[in-house]
């Protein structure tokens, strides 16, 4: 399992559009990966649950990624959330 | 209902604008009825298999629409359909079907669960939370057999036949192939009304006997008589479209400042509420702003904007409207569009509430910081800036407002007349307000005592009628007498046969949505103040609403 901590960047946070393009890749990937705030981690599949972790822009997310190549996944997603979508 | 509704094929609503449009009914579905929590007849497994089919079902369907539709609405559609095929969701509505639930039932109240979270999150969440219903509806209508919710998708032109349309149908309305719109709920001032204004498209709202309309049937939509006629005769169609033909000549060359044909000026100004519309405004022809709503500025936030912030926008609509009148409205909080920091929570009958001026004059610093960044946004600026207060009802309220917007820096200041009172001692009133601008729309809910949000007493919200009229020409009279100009500044001045009444009653300027200005000012055109105070002696004296519309339509068409 490969994991990182990171910062979202997107100016409106992980919320609509950024969270839907965020939920499409994580299923393209084809991977089992988890998204945590604070206390809460969610299936990263699943875009209601995504949009219910209310991440903004600013916010301190971990992700976690398993399956094969790993960490080629985890580097693409976290590419994904340190990018201003917004923009 | 009136006279002219005695043939069966003939039925009466309330015309939107003066269009007309011939074509083939396609009905919108009604809302799938909502699944009752029953006890399943299937085993567990059945029913997760049923619920999983019809969400992939819906997924499907949803793609392929977005896919067809392109560019943001398939966007909008594609994330739709990942809600529908959402594992979460699948996880939630699994669970349900083990303990006995439908498939019908689970993801109405999956959906629901979620929804309930996202409008617990508030803001743009809270606002897409009726997608989710969306979803649900249409997972739930495959499973019944039910056409999917929503406005039906056509290749051909169609006249829309709808209950009402909620904000959320008119986004997916492709209007290019609509020819019109026709109701049978809702008054003039629903939804549906206000978009066909704003968009110029040709309707009928509140055509109850429209129920009975089938999909292709061919029908005649009059929105000048307020008529859907069912299997027009070949000659009715063509009289019709002739008249809108004329009509669009007229409206063709019309253009400049508004008049009687005896060159009385009216002049014809523009509801606006954004730089945007203010723009829009200019390019219609407007010849300045007579209702400039602020709310916008402020809905959603948490507090009132800081002064700076607020003249750096009120600066931005001046600025489209050199040597010409700006009529801003100060904030008007109400029971329609609450605002945080200024509406009081609980009440029970909040359109009766402290809404308006009353809800300013309890948090004055508010007021005083618009009126300040309005004072300040109008020193640098070519436009005449007056200000006026919304729900005004005693002359004492008019002082008050009149005397603090001069202390402030605003020369011009005056009333809206939106509450019975203050139009019954209009005389009184007139003496503490530089001018008076009637708000027809809460005018008439006061008046007739119906809520202007409520359907199911929409057809009271109507502003020709008479005791409506009365008041609006005790307005006019003292309005007159104490040399105060009279605007007018609802939905009313949109229809330009009222248009001409409001003036025979004397409005001395006109505002509207400006998709109306063309209209109105080809046919105020047509008439000289002698005819419009005819007409309007006439619409006063009538009975009900119809009976004035019918008894000044006669007279115009003998």
């Amino acid at each position: 399992m490969a994991e990182r901590t990171l910062t979202v960047a997107s100016t409106h946070g992980l919320h609509a559009r950024p969270a839907a393009l965020f939920v499409k890749t994580v299923t393209d990937s084809g991977h089992t990966v988890e998204l945590q705030k604070g206390e809460r981690a969610i299936n990263a599949a699943s875009i209601l649950g995504v949009v219910s972790l209310g991440v903004n822009h600013g916010d301190e997310v971990t992700l976690r990624v398993q399956g094969d190549d790993d960490e080629a996944v985890l580097d693409q997603l976290a590419t994904f959330l340190e990018k201003d979508h917004d923009a | 209902m009136m006279a002219a509704a005695t043939n069966a094929n003939l039925l009466q609503g309330v015309g939107i604008g003066r269009g007309t449009a011939v074509g083939p009914v396609i009905r919108m579905p009604d809302p799938v009825p909502q699944p009752a929590d029953t006890a399943s007849e299937r085993t567990p497994d059945e029913e997760a298999q049923r619920a999983r089919e019809a969400l992939t079902a819906t997924a499907t369907q949803l793609r392929q629409r977005g896919e067809s539709a392109g560019g943001t609405a398939a966007e909008v559609l594609d994330a739709l359909a990942m809600m529908a095929e959402d594992p979460a969701l699948a996880a939630d509505v699994q669970h349900r079907t083990e303990d006995g639930a439908t498939a019908e039932y689970a993801i109405h109240a999956a959906m629901g669960s979620f929804r309930d979270m996202l409008v617990g999150m508030g803001g743009y969440l809270g606002e897409r939370a009726g997608d989710l219903d969306d979803v649900a509806q249409r997972a739930i209508a495959h499973l019944s057999g039910l056409p999917a919710p929503g406005v039906p998708e056509s290749e051909t032109p169609f006249i829309l036949v709808a209950r009402d349309l909620a904000p959320a149908d008119t986004a997916t309305l492709d209007l290019e192939l609509v020819l019109a719109l026709v109701t049978t709920d809702g008054g003039p001032t629903s939804h549906t009304a206000i978009l066909a204004r704003e968009k110029g498209i040709t309707a009928i709202v509140g055509a109850s006997g429209a129920a009975a309309l089938q999909d292709g049937d061919i029908v005649l939509v009059d929105a000048e008589a307020g008529t859907v006629e069912r299997d027009p005769d070949q000659e009715r169609v063509d009289l019709a479209l002739q008249r809108t033909a004329t009509l669009e000549a007229i409206r063709a060359q019309s253009s400049g400042p508004g008049a009687l044909a005896d060159g009385h000026a009216v002049p014809l100004l523009a509801n606006i509420g954004s730089v945007d519309s203010a723009r829009e405004a200019v390019a219609r022809g407007a010849e300045g702003v007579g209702l400039f709503r602020t709310e916008v500025l402020f809905l959603g936030a948490e507090k009132a904007p800081t002064v700076e912030e607020q003249a750096a926008t009120y600066r931005e609509v001046f600025a489209q409207f050199p040597g010409q009148k700006v009529v801003v409205r100060v904030l008007d909080a109400g029971a329609d569009k609450p605002l945080a920091f200024l509406t009081d929570q609980g009440e029970e009958n909040p359109a009766l509430g402290r809404r308006g001026l009353r809800a300013l004059a309890a948090h004055e610093e508010i007021l005083r910081d618009q009126l300040t960044a309005l004072a300040q946004a109008a020193a640098g600026s070519d436009a005449i800036v007056q200000v006026m207060a919304p729900m005004v009802s005693t002359a004492q309220e008019a002082q008050y407002f009149r005397d603090l917007a001069h202390e402030l820096g605003i020369a011009i200041a005056g009333v809206m007349v939106e509450v019975p009172s203050c139009a019954i001692l209009a005389d009184h009133v007139a003496q503490h307000a530089d001018f008076m601008s009637i708000g027809t729309n809460d005018l008439t809910q006061y008046t007739l005592a119906a809520d202007r949000l409520l359907g199911t007493v929409a057809t009271f919200q109507n502003p020709w009628h008479p005791s409506v009229l009365r008041l609006i020409e005790t307005v006019g009279s003292a309005g007159a007498a104490h040399d105060v100009p009279v605007g007018i500044c609802g939905e009313a001045a949109a229809d330009p046969i009222l248009a001409v009444v409001l003036v025979g009653l004397g409005a001395t300027s006109l505002s509207m949505s400006s998709s109306a200005i063309a209209d109105v000012r080809a046919e105020l055109s047509m008439h000289s103040l002698d005819d419009a105070r005819r007409l309007a002696a006439l619409a006063v004296s009538a009975e009900s609403a119809e009976a004035a519309r019918a008894a000044v339509l006669g007279a115009i068409h003998p």
